[in-house]
């Protein structure tokens, strides 16, 4: 299948801090690609320069930019805000400050169609109610005339999602939809993301920080630090074999659940994320790598264990110990 | 037998919250009839969803909030007769934010210093030797006193107010949520030094969280909170193997563990949310719970004690 | 870093520092800045223009007032009567309002209540009815006017500082401080004052032009600084006379009123946008 959002070479810049350098990723229709990495990884500012919604004093250039096989690189404001909220729609981590406080759920919602579409209130309103239902909101109707702040977290995230399905869109980037919600709650919420794709055939693009999130969503993985994508794998075989000494430490740092055992530590990484400004040599993780070498200061090459896998590691893969 | 650090009585605490201008002031219980002990050594867990009040036990146990009814005794004493030093001396709190929880205006050695100011009578040459070994102890170079809270780092700031608690070598240090705004490896590293940090004090721990993965990797005790109730509690282990509580098996069924191909857990809880201000009659989780008979509704259930925890469920027998 | 490069992109608040800088500095070197006696009559040389002028003399460099006086030695002078007022008012009126807000935002409930009663109160009060009804009670003078306008200026110190401190009460440093078995008052000196110092600096250049401004229209209705001391509200009073033959008489204390008014204000918007900034880094 091809690719439906294709990002090769995407580097943000804000003056002198270069936020992502050079990311490269696909995500493909029906398919879940999680983007992961700690705060600051550049992950978020990756999305929205996907939707071109970067800040002002936010630069991007990258070797190519397509969706569904047309670049939109070159694309003006115009053209992409027709885009947007119509093909490609995005939800936010937290939904309270993407609704607007005064108006109704059922307005915001067919406003939506109404620009996009051009359909009529009557009809909007209609579609609105539909997919207040879809993501499982009973009495859907009482729900279009409440404002946002009657509605707990998890229904808010509910409707946002309702709302960027009102064009029908072909890709959808949620951006740690889940992090401000209960445990049980984001588990409703991403059981509902994951029966949406499969009955509407969504192309998802997931960032996240939770390592649990990843296993139990994605098709595919992007790892990300300090700007570049360090590994790229599909799920399971990034979980059974990480290769990036990152993504190894990463897996160690997290408890998981039946396979702990108490008084013993947890892995961690030592050291903090550098701070990448221009010019930055080499590999941005070699001060915290247990396995870190003269070469690492140089540039890094990008192995490719399978086919469909890489990392951006001076480690081949044969010198590489099982974790 | 020993004498619990903690102990909690039947605690209750309500607020009155004013909803508009002309609306009848609320009555939301945050916690409600809440008993608990912790014991020397002991990791309390206490875990639950937002609103369930586990952030209200938190601020009763600190002193920062009176209780409306209900007693709490820290090291056999009435923490409501307690004076403010003697209380600083047992007791001492991690919160969860490490940006709010560190005034901006002060440099990191006053700030780690400050239990010690408060206590007074002790030299200056004392008190930065004691910081300074503090700062260490916790993995921060001692010159990073001279520094205001906005030049560290998320980490650096959450080892700052690890170590103004520990400073005085108190003998519980509650934990508020302290990793949930951390990156993950940050979270590591900081669960990793309160471990080291409790067997090398001899610290007791209650530990408030709503990862229950953390807690798992924490807690010898877990109580399990839901709308101001411990609906259950036991030691860790068997809680984790064996929830009795419909409420605890949910949550537990909801942890994301990092395995793929497990795909996404069905909770079976709806999409009513619990709300403190309208706790529901009967059992207060029965609008939720998968399993819910008619009588769950009519009757609240009591509390049935086992050999090693309780559980309040009409359904369930203790462990 | 970026608290430095916005400093330079904010001009305003240059301008106004140095305004309000350059005035504090006549005003108290007043004597070595201006030569001449501010209060000495000549009647032979009344209402001589500035220098510049024609008719103007070398020796009064803005000329002289309807009784002879040097022109310049009076503004300078003027200087130190508004700034003197400008600052003891801010003082007085600012401990007042920061004592009354920072105790009802840190206690809450009943002291709360009184003193949310007492600033309502306050702000029922017309302000220059009540200078005026003073000040013609118990006489002017440079105290009568001071205290009448620190005693009611303090409102606005007393609303923030309650709402700041309500806010960072809250915040959990202050509750670890509690944890940490300090005390109240050190708690309210130590930990939440400092911070809520930035907002009520604001509050503090505003109330100065205020009283600035309310001295001027007291003195110019005659209620205000007794003549002959030199205010420049008193200056704009005693130009009216005159305004329609020589309109330079009241053209300078009146564009020294506004320019000074002005500088503060500046300052007020340069600092609230400083330390906004400064919030985030």
């Amino acid at each position: 299948m091809s690719a439906l959002l294709e990002v090769e070479d995407l580097e943000i810049s804000f003056g002198a801090l270069d936020a992502v350098r050079g990311a490269s990723l696909e995500v493909r229709r029906g398919e879940t690609h999680c983007l992961v990495g700690e705060s600051g990884c550049g992950k978020s500012v990756t999305a929205l320069a996907v939707m071109g919604l970067l800040p002002s004093n936010g630069a991007r250039r990258a070797k190519r930019l397509a969706f569904d096989g047309k670049d939109i690189l070159g694309l003006d404001e115009k053209g992409m805000s027709r885009l947007r909220g119509d093909r490609m729609a995005m939800i936010f981590q937290e939904p309270m400050t993407s609704l607007n406080p005064a108006y109704t759920v059922g307005s915001q919602m067919a406003e939506v169609l109404i620009r996009h579409r051009g359909a009529s209130k009557r009809a909007a309103l209609d579609r609105a109610a539909e997919l207040l239902a879809r993501v499982r909101i009973t009495s859907p109707g009482m729900r279009l005339g409440q404002y946002p702040h009657q509605l707990s977290g998890g229904l808010r995230q509910r409707v946002m999602i309702a709302m960027a399905l009102m064009c029908d869109p072909e890709l959808l980037i949620a951006d740690e939809p889940t992090t401000a919600l209960d445990v049980t709650v984001q588990a409703q919420i991403l059981r509902l993301l994951a029966d949406l794709q499969k009955d509407l055939g969504l192309a998802i693009l997931l960032i996240t920080h939770d390592l649990g999130v990843v296993a139990r969503t994605a098709h595919r993985v992007s790892v990300m630090y300090a700007g570049e994508v360090v590994e790229s794998s599909p799920v399971d075989r990034l979980f059974h074999r990480p290769m990036h000494p990152y993504t190894r430490g990463l897996l160690s740092c997290v408890p998981v659940p039946g396979k702990i055992r108490r008084d013993q530590p947890l892995g961690s990484i030592p050291g903090m994320v550098p701070h990448v400004t221009r010019g930055f040599e080499g590999c941005a993780f070699r001060q915290r790598c247990p396995l870190t070498r003269p070469d690492c200061a140089g540039p890094i090459e990008r192995r490719h264990p399978d086919p469909d896998r890489d990392y951006l590691c001076q480690i081949a893969p044969n010198e590489m110990a099982a974790p | 037998m020993t004498r619990p650090l903690i102990e909690v009585r039947d605690v209750g605490r309500v607020f009155r919250v004013r909803s508009g201008l002309l609306g009848q002031p609320k009555r939301v219980v945050a916690v409600d009839g809440v008993s608990l002990a912790l014991m020397p050594g002991e990791v309390m867990g206490v875990v639950g969803e937002s609103g369930c009040g586990k952030s209200t036990l938190a601020k009763i146990i600190l002193g920062l909030l009176e209780p409306s009814e209900g007693e709490v005794l820290i090291d056999g004493r009435k923490l409501s007769g307690m004076g403010r030093r003697e209380r600083a001396q047992l007791i001492q709190p991690v919160f969860q934010d490490p940006f709010s929880s560190l005034n901006p205006r002060r440099r990191v050695r006053d700030i780690v210093a400050l239990p010690l100011a408060a206590q007074g009578g002790i030299s200056s040459a004392e008190v930065k030797s004691r910081v300074d070994r503090m700062l260490e102890r916790v993995g921060l170079d001692p010159s990073m006193g001279e520094r205001l809270p906005a030049q560290l780092s998320g980490g650096q700031r959450q080892r700052v107010a690890i170590a103004r608690a520990l400073v005085m070598r108190p003998r519980i240090v509650v934990c508020d949520e302290p990793t949930s705004a951390l990156d993950v490896s940050v979270q590591a590293q900081i669960l990793n030094l309160l471990a080291e940090l409790r067997r090398e004090f001899g610290l007791s721990y209650l530990f408030i969280s709503h990862n229950l993965a953390v807690v798992e990797h924490v807690a010898s005790e877990v109580a399990v909170m839901y709308l101001g109730r411990i609906v259950e509690r036991n030691d860790a282990e068997s809680l984790f193997r064996d929830p009795r509580h419909p409420y605890t098996k949910a949550l537990l069924a909801s942890v994301l563990t990092p395995e793929p191909g497990l795909g996404i857990p069905e909770t079976g809880l709806g999409e009513t949310m619990p709300d403190p201000a309208n706790v529901p009659p009967g059992c207060r989780f029965h609008p939720r719970c998968p399993v819910a008979i008619e009588r769950c509704a009519q009757e609240t259930p009591s509390t049935q004690k086992g050999d090693s925890g309780l559980v309040e469920c009409h359904l369930a027998a203790p462990a | 870093m970026s608290r430095w490069r916005s400093w330079g992109r904010n001009w305003g608040l240059w301008l106004g520092a140095f305004i309000v800088g350059f005035t504090l500095f006549v005003a108290i070197f007043a004597p070595m800045v201006a030569t001449q006696d501010p209060f000495a009559q000549d009647l032979s040389r009344r209402l001589v223009p500035p220098s510049w002028m024609e008719g103007g003399r070398p020796q009064h460099f803005l000329g002289t007032d309807g009784l002879g006086r040097d022109y310049f030695a009076r503004l300078v002078y003027g200087a130190r009567i508004s700034m003197l007022i400008g600052i003891a008012t801010v003082v007085t009126s600012g401990i007042i309002g920061i004592a009354l807000g920072v105790v009802g935002g840190f206690f809450g409930g009943r002291i709360d209540d009184v003193i949310l009663f007492t600033i309502t109160a306050r702000l029922s009060i017309p302000l220059i009815l009540v200078a005026l009804a003073v000040v013609s009670l118990v006489g002017s003078s440079l105290t009568v006017v001071v205290a009448t306008l620190g005693l009611l200026l303090w409102d606005r110190f007393a609303v923030v500082a309650r709402v700041a401190t309500m806010q960072v009460r809250t915040l959990d440093y202050v509750a670890a401080a509690w944890s940490a078995g300090c005390s109240q008052p050190y708690i309210v000196m130590r930990e939440i004052l400092p911070n809520i110092l930035s907002p009520l600096a604001v509050v503090a250049t505003l109330e100065m032009a205020l009283a600035i401004l309310l001295e001027a229209a007291l003195s110019f209705l005659g209620l205000g600084v007794p003549p002959p001391l030199p205010s420049w509200g008193l200056m704009i009073a005693e130009a009216k006379d005159y305004m329609f033959f020589n309109p330079w008489v009241i053209m300078v204390p009146g564009m020294s009123l506004f320019v000074l008014v002005f500088g503060i204000n500046l300052l007020g918007d340069g600092l609230r946008d400083l330390l906004r900034t400064g919030r985030v880094a």
